[in-house]
């Protein structure tokens, strides 16, 4: 099994003709993905990558039955795409888009709350169930179906905890980017809460990053919520404070969200915690071994 | 993006936010004459530099005559500052603001950010202004009030009584409270701000309350809609290596460390940084080329990279996900040749087509190092450094 997509999951991309809108549905449906429809409007009728084209997404989930939204926007135009997708009925999206206005997403995710609709992101590489459907800009030859649910704020660094779980034969049942916004959608209690409920996932790994308090969180709600093994990872231990390290929610500000903190609270909720990035698979082999 | 104290005020004017008179000078005369049109015999010279704690280091001086005015902003101007937060180089003071003295009663503090626990806007009060807020939330963290606002009801009353009670406001004070959080929340959404903050924000002798330091902060991502701020941006105030990568979309930040990395993907590229230290190094930068790395980029990496003098050695590590591993691997090989790199590099290529992209490293005939894996690509580095 998996967690939110499989390959039942009928995905319309939001942006489907812009560049990077074709470049990466091109290779979500190279991998197999159920791409139903796309969204550009004033481009409704057309066909692209040979899927129908809708000037809305009320239009494209009444006809193409899509559950799924990809959102591949540029950032001005992004809040206004999961609104729009959240408000034509589909259950998950996927936002991509990097660079949005922080103020944009605060007013997205309070609307949200109105929907039974999850999003997950922005500025995030998606989400993926290991040969069935990859939602995103992940490259989909490192996964594996298999045991492991991965949760992480990071995009390459997802990539390599995904890869070293492949190559130690353990495989993935989903692989979550929640993205590396100050405010986004899922977060990791959210994923964790679904990987715990799902029988084929045996073990999660967790990547966070510096900022926020989101891993601090996430250690409370595993403390008292998830029977299964959590290894995480923690990126930015030797970054300044101040700083804004790459994505905007990497800043370590007020002495708050600091690496050392988030691997202590994390330490301290029981979860195993490896100090090298490079071994957050042999560490997830060796404690379902045990 | 952010904003001298002297802009961030002209805004909080235009905003209707009661500040202090005053007006920026870039030269002794300037400021001498700013005091002559400003009233009053009491006269305050501040530094203006994108860096807090400006009281401490000489950046803010009380002047009783005019020609004290004169003389510290000669003493300012043309100089660096360096405080608690500029780093140890300082930042240069290109203007002075010159603002008429306030008689204090009290010094409280407030300031405004998009709490990410519950994804909205959030004011922060607390009656322990004039002081680093940081150590008043450690020490004291009930002298901190904070509300956090419904974007689509906005700011209510209840939440600015909440707040003023907590500041202890008298009934007058409150009302003009009220008013300027109103004002602040509209500048703080109507500008696409990351941060206000008044340290102090001050009850006069006359019983007004007035903003008597400002900063404001702009979302980066809010730029394209925020044109007349843009231009109010100061490059002078920026890290040059730092200005540099942002005009090639790379993310650089300077470090003291002397292993440069170039890493693709933010995350990534602080994990590596931390991979050097864990193994005994020290990362001179953190460097994200970003998803779509090409061969410019590399290339422009590999100069940023090298204008630091302190670096030793060179970790690239990318993991082709979307980019293809011979792409960059081709990327490196003509920038090393085009750009003359003089220091030990260490190559760790995973991902799409990385054969290829290591038979070409390998047949380069250049000096550069092979790693087997992350770990190893940390040891390398890290020996060929030292």
């Amino acid at each position: 099994m998996s967690i939110l997509v499989d390959k039942n999951s009928k995905i319309v991309c939001q942006g489907i003709t812009g560049s990077q809108g074709t470049f990466h549905t091109e290779q979500c449906i190279d991998y197999g993905t159920q791409v139903v429809a796309g969204v550009t409007p004033g481009r409704g009728g057309a066909e692209h990558l040979g899927v129908p084209v809708f000037n809305t997404m009320r239009a494209a989930v009444e006809q193409t039955g899509a559950d799924v939204s990809m959102v591949l926007v540029p950032p001005p135009f992004a809040a206004d795409a999961i609104l729009e997708a959240a408000d034509s009925g589909v259950k998950l999206v996927v936002c991509i888009t990097e660079g949005i206005p922080v103020l944009d997403m605060v007013k997205v995710k309070s609307a949200l709350r109105d929907y039974d609709c999850r999003l997950i992101g922005p500025n995030c590489p998606g989400i993926i169930t290991p040969e069935q459907c990859k939602i995103g800009i992940m490259p989909g030859f490192i996964h594996m179906p298999g045991r492991i649910g991965v949760v992480s704020r990071s995009g390459t660094l997802t990539y390599e905890a995904v890869y070293q779980t492949t190559i130690n034969e353990l495989g993935q049942t989903t692989c979550i980017g929640i993205g590396g916004d100050p405010v986004r959608g899922m977060n990791f209690i959210d994923c964790l809460e679904l990987f715990e409920a799902d029988p084929d996932t045996d073990g999660v790994i967790m990547v966070g990053e510096i900022g926020g308090t989101d891993e601090e969180a996430a250690a409370e709600f595993i403390e008292s919520n998830v029977s299964k093994p959590v290894v995480a990872y923690i990126a930015g231990v030797t970054a300044p404070p101040g700083k804004r390290m790459g994505h905007a929610g990497a800043i370590v500000a007020g002495g708050k969200g600091t690496a050392a903190d988030k691997f202590k609270a994390l330490d301290a909720a029981g979860v195993v915690t490896v100090r090298s990035p490079a071994e957050l698979g042999s560490k997830m082999l060796e404690v379902l071994d045990s | 993006m952010n904003l001298h104290e002297y802009q961030s005020k002209r805004l909080f004017a235009e905003y209707g936010i009661p500040v202090p008179r005053g007006i920026p000078a870039k030269s002794p005369n300037a400021a001498l004459d700013a005091a002559k049109e400003l009233s009053g015999n009491l006269w305050v010279v501040k530094a203006q530099v994108h860096a807090g704690g400006r009281g401490k280091a000489g950046g803010v001086k009380l002047a009783r005559t005019r020609d004290e005015v004169h003389e510290y902003a000669e003493a300012m101007l043309g100089r660096r500052l360096v405080t608690h937060q500029s780093g140890p180089e300082g930042l240069p003071v290109n203007v002075v603001y010159v603002e008429e003295g306030s008689q204090i009663d009290r010094e409280l503090y407030l300031s405004m950010l998009v709490d990410r626990e519950v994804s909205r806007v959030a004011f922060i009060a607390s009656a322990a202004g004039g002081m680093d807020i940081e150590q008043v939330a450690a020490k004291t963290p009930e002298k901190i009030f904070t509300i956090s606002i419904a974007p689509d009801a906005g700011l209510q009353d209840y939440q600015a009584r909440q707040l003023a009670f907590g500041l202890e406001l008298d009934k007058m004070q409150m009302r003009q409270f009220g008013d300027l959080i109103k004002r602040m929340y509209r500048l703080y959404t109507e500008t696409d701000a990351s941060l206000v903050e008044v340290n102090p924000l001050i009850v006069t002798k006359a019983g007004d309350i007035v903003a008597l330091d400002a900063k404001i902060n702009i979302d980066g991502n809010a730029l394209y809609r925020q044109q007349r701020l843009v231009e109010l941006r100061d490059v002078t105030q920026e890290d040059d290596k730092e200005r540099e990568a942002a005009a090639h979309d790379l993310n650089y930040v300077s470090l003291e460390g002397d292993i440069a990395c170039m890493v693709n993907g933010a995350g990534l590229a602080m994990a590596t940084m931390d991979l050097i230290k864990l193994h005994g190094g020290e990362p001179a930068n953190f460097l994200d080329v970003g998803g779509g790395a090409t061969k410019e980029r590399v290339a422009e990496a590999f100069k940023l990279i090298l204008s630091n003098t302190n670096v030793t050695a060179i970790l690239v590590n990318i993991f082709g996900g979307i980019v293809r591993c011979d792409l960059i691997a081709e990327g490196i090989i003509s920038a090393v040749k085009d750009v003359g790199v003089s220091v030990p590099v260490v190559v760790r290529l995973e991902g799409t087509n990385v054969g290829k992209g290591r038979a070409l490293l390998a047949s380069s005939g250049l000096d550069i190092i092979a790693a087997e894996d992350l770990t190893d690509a940390a040891k390398k580095v890290v020996a060929a450094a030292t």
